[in-house]
Parts: structure tokens; sequence; C-alpha cells
């Protein structure tokens, strides 16, 4: 019967992901719980920020300039028909900082960082290198997993603002040098509409939100990797998918209570 | 008048240290029993009652073919897995008894040499070797690198502390290995196929050096590998296992003069024997090829 077998097989597929989803909340709590050395030992948790982090920075910092500059591009076109292109300075900042900054840092850091560790992990499962770990009585979670997650979280929110000052200044300079909209209503009108609390640490929260999803999507696939070359390949695919649909899904809760009625 | 041998031994002993061969003292305590052990995996028999001791300061060597159980029985030894029945006891304790920390404290006495090594990618020889002296010691950095180039100086590598793992030959990278394995001075080391894959030198250096290091540290060795005519140089002891039983037992000089045919095919490397050389087949050849009779 093509039907019930069809049905089984979405049933399968639910179970399992349902039990992955258990093991991946568990695997976090194992992190959080394992984190001491990620803190007594904070050169191992700096190490990682600058592997996924700071080696990130380019891919951030270049996307930041273009989607800003793109932003200041069609703001103009769109505000210019209703006579208000001094307003683009707000188009282009609260654009950035509320829902582009966070989104597009955490999915860059997704493909860029998330899937690095994946395969960084599952290689290192694969060679039995986490095995001859836990033979050395070292606890993985706590010397491999846990100071990636904690550099994973702290980048987060350092990528997300370096990628909205980029988009600002891209904004800047199509806007103003180059399409001439006068300097001082595009720094004002950003400066009176954008509020510190109601858009810049809510989009801090977005992107640590997203940089705990990223970075345990990550690390849980990288840990839970079959050792052979095809699953770790799979596992950094499966890393890039979730990530990002997790990122988007994410977005739109916080998004909801965030800036509801606001 | 004592003989220079036995007043190093007087010497070496007071000061605590045991660098003389083992193999000058009668072991006659077990570091490792493993009673009425059976294993499966989900419901496929992996191993079956089976019953080994490991004396002190002895080198055993646990044979068989692939998929035999070996590497199955090493990481039950290392708590790594945990019988279905039976128990294995290092020290006296229960191994699968033992509670994370209980575990994690046992090994730290144990030191197990990988397949391939299992060296840390990314770091140094040096910072391998180092490894577990950071993390289990509070040892002053300048000692550190004193006691990783005496390791690595003991498997002849001194000079490779400052390459990646990745700078290294296979044979390079098992002995840097190997002085990663015995960094705190094990007192149980396991081997998982230390001779795989490797060119007769690198095979024989391996050896040696395993011999050497056992003995020099008092150890205790449990060596998984089917190099018989390498590992029968160098053990105490040896176990064959086959389809998850143990088929046979003895020292080295048993074993060659064994007439037994599971160890002679195994030992002479025969092509056909109590482990068959085709695999069973559900039709009959002539079936599959479609002759029908």
């Amino acid at each position: 019967m093509p039907i019930a077998k069809t049905l089984r097989a979405i049933g399968r597929r639910s179970v399992n992901s349902v039990w992955r989803l258990g093991f991946a909340t568990r695997f976090l709590v194992m992190t959080l719980f394992y984190s001491g050395p990620s803190f007594r030992r904070f050169h191992l948790t700096i190490k990682e920020i600058f592997s996924s982090g700071v080696m990130s920075l380019i891919i951030i910092l270049v996307a930041g300039m273009f989607v800003g500059m793109v932003l200041g591009l069609q703001g103009y076109e769109t505000l210019k028909r209703y006579g208000s292109e001094s307003a683009l300075g707000s188009l282009v900042a609260l654009s950035l900082v509320r829902e582009l900054g966070p989104v597009l840092a955490a999915l860059l850091f997704a493909s860029r960082a998330g899937s690095a560790m994946t395969a960084e992990i599952g290689l290192m499962k694969a060679t039995e290198q986490i095995s001859a770990m836990e033979m050395m009585a070292v606890n993985p979670i706590a010397r491999v997993v846990a100071p990636r997650f904690w550099a994973g979280v702290i980048s987060m929110p350092l990528l997300a603002a370096l990628f909205s000052a980029m988009g600002v200044f891209g904004g800047y300079v199509v806007g103003v040098v180059l399409i001439g909209v006068d300097e001082g209503s595009f720094w004002s009108q950003m400066q009176s509409t954008v509020d510190f609390q109601q858009d810049v640490m809510n989009g801090v929260i977005k992107s640590f939100v997203f940089g705990v999803a990223v970075t345990t999507i990550a690390l849980f696939e990288g840990f839970d990797a079959p050792p052979t070359a095809e699953g770790v390949s799979g596992a950094t695919t499966r890393t890039v998918v979730q990530s990002s649909l997790a990122i988007l899904m994410l977005d739109f809760i916080l998004t909801a209570f965030m800036f509801r009625g606001a | 008048m004592p003989s220079v041998l036995q007043a190093r031994h007087a010497v070496m002993l007071e000061c605590g240290l045991h660098l003389v061969s083992q193999r000058l003292f009668v072991p006659t305590q077990s570091l490792v029993e493993i009673r009425d052990v059976n294993f499966s995996y989900d419901q496929r028999p992996i191993l079956n009652g089976i019953n080994m001791s490991f004396g002190k300061g002895k080198l055993v060597a646990v044979m068989g073919g692939s998929g035999c159980g070996k590497t199955t029985l090493l990481r039950l030894i290392g708590g790594a897995l945990k019988p279905t029945k039976g128990e294995v006891r290092i020290e006296g304790q229960v191994i699968h008894e033992l509670d994370m920390d209980g575990l994690y404290a046992m090994r730290r006495k144990m030191g197990m040499l990988f397949q391939f090594g299992a060296l840390f990618t990314d770091m140094s020889v040096f910072d391998n070797v180092a490894f577990q002296m950071r993390e289990h010691t509070d040892l002053p950095e300048e000692l550190i690198r004193d006691l990783v180039m005496m390791k690595l100086h003991a498997v002849g590598l001194r000079g490779t502390h400052h390459l990646m793992p990745a700078e290294l030959s296979g044979g390079m990278a098992r002995r840097v290995a190997l002085a990663r394995t015995v960094a705190l001075d094990p007192m149980l080391i396991l081997y998982d196929e230390p001779f795989a894959g490797l060119d007769p030198i690198s095979l024989s250096v391996v050896g040696q050096l395993i011999r050497k290091l056992n003995d020099a540290l008092g150890a205790t060795s449990v060596i998984v590998t089917h190099d018989v005519q390498e590992s029968l140089k160098i053990v105490d002891y040896v176990y064959f296992i086959a389809e998850g039983v143990i088929v046979a037992e003895g020292t080295p000089a048993e074993i060659i003069a064994s007439d037994k045919p599971f160890v002679h095919q195994f030992v002479h490397g025969e092509m056909d024997g109590p482990i068959p050389f085709h695999y069973q087949a559900a039709n009959s050849y002539a079936q599959d090829l479609g002759v029908h009779a």
C-alpha cells in the first residue's frame, strides 16, 4: 500500500526529528553545564573567537557595506516618490539595526563559521580525536564544544553590530556622497528615530539568540555526525540549512514579541 | 658482590623509579581481569563468555581476524562500552560500575594508542604531547617542556616538536602518538592496531618502542593486532579470538608450536581453514551461475 508506506515514512521522519530535537536540547544543557573551563581558561574561548569571529570579519564587513549601499539606492528611489529623501538615514539605520543586521550577519555566520565548526568537530570524530580525548579523561564537551559555543555566542552580536555599522556607512556613501542627500538631515533623522532600547538593544538580543541557535546546531551536527566523509558532508549541509531556517523562524517570533504595536 | 644491574635496581626502586625492565621481576598480580564478558551490538553478539587476565608488567596481545571483537574488547577495558554480561576489573574496580568522575580518574592511569594515532590536528607535536600534562597537572611550563622533550626523545622525535601532525609521516605520527600515550606514565597502556599501515622499518621501530616503554614504565600493555610476526617478537602472552570466543592462548613459543587449525591458519596466513575463504552464500555456485544440473 503506497499510502501506508508514505504515512509510515512521514511518521518515522517526524519521530526521528523529535528525538534529534531532544538530543540537541540535552546537548545544549550539557554544554552550559560544562562551560566552567571555557571561562576559567578563557584563552581557549579567545582562540575560538578568533577562528569563528575574527575570521568572519571580511565577509561580514563586505556584505554589510553592499547591503547598506543597496538600501541607500532602493530607499532613495522609494522615498523620492513621497518627497521624503531626508528620511533615508532613518530607513537605512532602522532596517539594518532591527532586521537586516542581525539576520544577514547570522546567515553569513552560519555559512562561514557554523559549517566550519561542524566540519572540524565531525572530522575530529572521524579521526578518533574525540575518542582519544575521552580516553585521556578530558571531557570533549568541556574542552572542544563549550569554548566554541561561547565564542559563537560572543562573536555573533559583535559581528551583527559591525554589519549594521558598515551598512549605515554604505547607505551614507550612496545616499549622501553619490546621490547628494543632505548630510545633516541624513544623520539627524537617523539620530531622532533610532531608539537605543527599542531598536539597538532588541537587535542585540536577536543576534544573541541567533548566536545560540547557530552554534548549538553547528556543534550538535558535528558531534552527531557519522564518522565518515559522507557523514561529515551531510552534517555540514544540515548545519547551513537548519541554521538558516532557525534564524528566519526565530526572527519572526522575536519580531512579533519585540515590535508588537511599537 | 652485587652486579651493576642489581645496584641500579636498588637505587631506582628506592627513588620510586621503575626504569628497569619489569621482565626481570616475576609478576604475580593481575592488573586487568575480564570475567565472563558478553557484548552485543543491538542483537548481534560480538563477544561471548570472554575470560582474560593481564598481569602487572606484562605485554599481552589480543589477536584475531577483522571484525572478531578485538577493538570492542579494548573499548570495554577503557570503559567506552558496557558489557551486556560479565565484568572488566582494573585494580579490582569494576569499570562499568564507575560513575563519570570515577571513570575519568581511572582513565588518568591509562593510555591508549589509536589505530592511526588520533593526534590533534590543530596542535603542534609539542602541544599534543603536553596536552594531558596541561589538562591534568599544575606543572609549570618549564617542567612540562622538559618532560615533553624527554618523551619525544624516547621515541626518537625530539627534533619534530615544532611540526604539525600533517607534516609527519605515518610512522612518525604513530611514534608521536606513542609519546603522547605515555605522557603521564600510565599503569595500563592499550594499543589499537599499532602496526596498521606502517612500512617494515617503522613497524619494527614501533614494536620495539612498545616493548621498551612498557618495561621502562613498569606498565601493563594490551595490544590488539593482527600483525602476527611483529607481535610474537615482543609480547609475553597471546590470546586468539574468533567469532567472539577465545580459541587459543599461550606464550609466543607455544603459539608458534601450536597445531590448532585456527592458530596454524592465522600464524601462517593460510588462505583456507577454519576461517573459510568463501563467505557463506544462500545459493550454490551453480545456481548463482544459472547452471541447472
